[in-house]
């Protein structure tokens, strides 16, 4: 084809149905977003406004999602709202799936969905456990994987994995005692990080970036 | 009434509260596992079941975080230790997926084999355990005895009968041994034969039927609502299976059909069960007839490893051994949600990167946290020993929910 000859802009092709259902998915109240990351379809959700938005996506017949399949907790430290709470919805129906993520932090509860999904309980109660994320209107936060009496939520970043307690019977006392960790060597965690490939800029490089007319 | 004096009146109104709780577990041979369950009584109906999980709670996803994607496999064999190869399939699918790489031809229908192999050997462990904690104690024994021939076909394979550590990211550990398909082909001809028998001895059995039918019913709501999944939402009568709808590796190339249950009860999740492994062996047969020689990872050595003979002549191969082995690969930043259709259903691992080379994150989705949590509604004004069985016919394996 010849470079001179006018170029003619292609009609843009029709929206696919994954980009109806992000783009009806944005306009419900309390979305702040949707994109696509590689081909599963997030949506960023208002905290307080979850319960209406989850209730939404459940009965809307376009989106149908009949089965929140996970709830997960995920850590970010260094985010102003350290926690992030992730829920994979899927539609059985429809079989398309759909991932809303709303983010929170240790004191701000997030509104609870077990009226919307009675399975959200468990994973709400294992949510707190492992993260301290609290779910407000949620009747049983109890812990659920840790041990009786537990004290921390142990998938936090800043928790060792190693713990603080350990657990050993006792055979002088005939009972199970809880002591402060022990390690008989320190606890490794290797660095195996490629030295070339984490250093991003090498001793001189500013050089390199000087501007030459000075 | 009126003529009682009024102190024996007092006596007589005196309220006997007989609902008692009932510790059952986590020592129990029908717990399958260690599952505590809290149980109010009222005489012997259960009026509330409430379950305690944890007790093997290992922290799985803390130590994903602090190893690498190929590190992180064998812990799948032990979650669900049972079908250990599709818990593998999902974590290796995800890494795969955040990777964006394609792996080869043969390396999908050995996986495919696998998987199915793989749903074989769990629901003759499901539907024979289940069958003895219900009373009937020869079809376990006939079980195990053909497991034992699957778990020889995961030990030929991969070198372990049960954590095999055998599905990689980019492919699969290893080629099949010589001789392998043929054996695999072997055993499928007379496994129909054994489905047979072990049908006599349960599907028309009176005492199995009394003990299961219409015990734990559950709608195709309440089921889509309490997150069923596999063959419990099949037998409540919706027919949802990963393998038809959402297919991964080669399921869309196999013909298969997708038992569905009518009634949602225990002996509908027990005959879905045995229909499953029927397709299965249909769809192993279809697999071998299929498979090609070929290459069974893909050919990037910055994630597979090279071949030993390789190492032995070029330094180049040597380097990325020893890289692999202990940097392990980078994977690019970013999250993704990946399910496999488990043999106890929808298996999915969140997987969230940061671009290093450990997991920042691996939730792990247990099937059976889901169909656990539902033991509450399911067994209520259920007699006790009809609790028995709901766990039985739920397929529970606590290596999977206490992670």
């Amino acid at each position: 084809m010849a470079e001179d000859s006018a170029p003619e802009a292609p009609p843009p092709p029709p929206p696919t149905p994954a980009e109806l259902l992000a783009q009806a998915i944005a306009a419900v109240p309390g979305v702040t977003g949707t994109h696509y990351e590689r081909d599963e379809l997030v949506v960023l959700a208002e905290r307080d406004a979850l319960v209406a938005v989850m209730t939404a996506l459940r009965d809307d017949t376009r989106f149908a999602f009949e089965q929140v399949m996970d709830i997960a907790g995920v850590d970010w430290p260094s985010r102003a709202e350290r926690f992030e709470v992730v829920y994979n919805l899927l539609s059985v129906s429809l079989n398309h799936r759909a991932r809303v993520v709303v983010s929170t932090d240790a004191e701000h509860p997030v509104p609870s969905v077990h009226t919307v999904w009675p399975v959200a309980t468990w994973w709400e109660r294992e949510a707190w456990d492992l993260y301290g994320i609290v779910f407000s209107g949620q009747p049983d936060l109890r812990r659920i994987l840790t041990d009786y009496g537990f004290e921390g939520h142990p998938l936090r970043k800043d928790f060792p994995l190693t713990g603080y307690v350990e657990v050993r019977f006792d055979e002088e006392r005939k009972q199970v005692v809880y002591e402060p960790v022990r390690l008989v060597q320190d606890f490794r965690n290797f660095d195996f990080l490629s030295p070339w490939e984490a250093m991003t800029s090498l001793p001189g490089d500013e050089k390199a970036r000087r501007d030459p007319s000075k | 009434m009126s003529d009682i004096p009024e102190t024996m009146s007092k006596t007589t109104k005196t309220v006997e509260i007989d609902s008692h709780a009932l510790n059952f577990g986590p020592q129990h041979p029908a717990a399958h596992g260690v599952l505590r369950l809290i149980l109010e009584m009222d005489g012997e109906v259960v009026e509330r079941a409430d379950p305690h999980i944890g007790l093997l709670h290992r922290g799985t996803e803390k130590l994903i975080e602090y190893k690498s994607y190929i590190q992180a496999v064998p812990y799948f064999d032990r979650l669900d230790y049972v079908s250990p190869m599709t818990q593998e399939h999902a974590f290796v699918l995800a890494t795969e997926r955040l990777l964006g790489i394609d792996i080869p031809e043969r390396a999908k229908w050995i996986r495919t084999l696998f998987s199915e192999i793989t749903r074989v050997l769990n629901h003759l462990l499901n539907v024979t355990t289940y069958a003895l904690d219900v009373g009937a104690i020869t079809p376990s024994l006939w079980g195990f005895e053909e497991r034992e021939k699957l778990m020889e076909f995961h030990e030929a394979a991969s070198g372990a009968r049960l954590h095999a550590n055998y599905f990689r990211p980019g492919g699969v550990a290893k080629d099949l041994p010589a001789g392998l398909e043929e054996r695999i082909a072997e055993w499928a001809r007379t496994f129909p034969k054994f489905i047979d028998d072990l049908e006599s001895l349960l599907t028309g059995n009176r005492i199995w039927k009394q003990r299961t039918v219409d015990i734990g019913l559950m709608t195709a709501e309440e089921a889509m609502a309490w997150g069923f999944t596999g063959p419990c939402i099949r037998a409540s009568g919706v027919p949802w299976d990963l393998r038809k709808s959402q297919p991964y590796e080669m399921y869309d190339r196999l013909d298969f059909r997708i038992p569905v249950g009518r009634n949602g009860d225990c002996y509908d999740r027990y005959l879905v069960r045995i229909a499953e492994m029927r397709e299965s062996v249909k769809m192993i047969e279809q697999c071998l007839a299929a498979m090609k020689p070929g290459p069974v990872k893909v050919q990037d050595h910055k994630i597979a490893p090279p071949s030993r003979g390789e190492m032995k002549r070029s330094m180049e191969a040597l380097i990325h051994h020893f890289k692999l082995y202990t940097e392990g690969f980078h994977v690019p930043a970013g999250a993704t949600y990946t399910a496999v259709e488990a043999p106890k259903g929808e298996f999915g691992v969140y997987l969230v990167s940061d671009g290093t080379n450990r997991p920042y994150r691996c939730k792990i989705r247990a099937t059976g946290f889901a169909h656990l949590q539902a033991i509450e509604t399911m067994s209520r004004r259920h007699m006790l020993a009809d609790a028995v069985a709901i766990i039985g016919s739920l397929d529970i394996v606590f290596g999977e929910i206490d992670r």
